[in-house]
């Protein structure tokens, strides 16, 4: 396998992930979080999960970088400066140490693509197989989203309208 | 923000241009989501993307206080649509969500659950596109609110 296209991309999504968390000003900080989606969306193509790299890059992208200026522009709309205190000292102590120890923990995960891994050899071969036979839906990701695991799908759809209720409820200024 | 016109010919003429053009591409990704990438979540999501940025480009000032609390009866019914597919196989005899069990005559199981899958991807865009835009008029009316009284 060749790094050529990965790393690259690697190398730009620890930049604009760094540079959101470092840069002065709050309104950089949310654009360069959309180019991080952007960036991370387009690992997901690489890594050919189409379907995540599509919602990566509309909703990361997209409407989550529209939320968060609405929202900068209605929490501080004069001063965008980030003031930042100096991290405690056990902040840099622990945190390397947390990452070494999830590098460590990532090493027994199964490697990219192996057949032999449990979320291969579970139920995704019955879903590939019988998909177009079962619901005539060649795009698998479809026929599991919305036949197979509708419930799952159902519940998320009523988060979603949850979550556009509680944001009129929570910022509605009307008296009535 | 929303609400405020732009005078901007450029603005105007890109969002003229943009604001059909990602329309159609979200139907397109709609109707297709069962042949490639993309489905209702990501229809909606587009759709919301169109709807606010036309808002953002040709929007009236006034009217967007309303219309977001009347957008909330259309989030209702994307949920609506969806619970009422899942509820079809139920009638027929059924488990809930199990699409080939809903009384069409006429079709054969995979018809059915493929007809299933369309209807309710169509009540997931609307879900989530009504979900987004009203968050986005409760986001902006706010802030123009206190812009008016400054």
């Amino acid at each position: 396998m060749t790094y050529s296209f990965e790393l690259p991309l690697l190398v730009l999504l620890i930049l604009t992930a760094g540079g959101a968390i470092l840069v002065k000003d709050l309104i950089s900080a949310v654009l360069i979080l959309g180019s991080y989606s952007f960036f991370l969306a387009l690992i997901w193509a690489w890594l050919g999960a189409a379907d995540v790299a599509f919602v990566e890059a509309v909703v990361g992208a997209g409407l989550a970088t529209v939320f968060f200026l609405l929202t900068l522009f209605r929490t501080a709309p004069d001063d965008t400066r980030i003031r930042r205190p100096r991290p405690p000292v056990v902040v840099v102590v622990a945190l390397p140490l947390l990452g070494m120890l999830l590098l460590y923990a990532a090493s027994d995960l199964p490697s990219f693509g192996d057949p032999a891994s449990p979320a291969s050899t579970h139920v995704s071969p019955h879903y590939l197989e019988n998909s177009v036979a079962d619901t005539l839906t060649p795009n698998v990701v479809t026929s599991v989203l919305m036949d197979y695991r509708a419930l799952d799908t159902l519940i998320e759809t009523v988060v979603v309208f949850t979550s556009g209720i509680a944001c009129w409820l929570l910022l509605r200024r009307d008296p009535e | 923000m929303i609400g405020s016109r732009f005078e901007s010919l450029i603005v105007r003429r890109t969002g003229s241009l943009l604001v059909p053009l990602v329309q159609i591409f979200a139907l397109y990704v709609l109707f297709f989501g069962q042949y490639g990438p993309g489905g209702g979540f990501v229809a909606g999501v587009m759709i919301a993307a169109s709807l606010v940025l036309g808002q953002l480009v040709f929007g009236r000032s006034g009217l967007s206080a309303r219309r977001a609390r009347s957008l909330l009866a259309g989030d209702g019914m994307g949920l609506l649509i969806f619970v009422a597919v899942g509820g079809l196989g139920l009638i027929g005899g059924g488990q809930f969500l199990n699409y080939s069990e809903a009384p069409i005559p006429g079709l054969p199981d995979a018809s059915r659950r493929y007809v299933g899958i369309l209807l309710t991807q169509i009540g997931v865009a609307l879900d989530v596109a009504v979900a987004a835009v009203s968050i986005v008029f409760s986001l902006s009316r706010s802030a123009r609110g206190e812009a008016g009284n400054a």
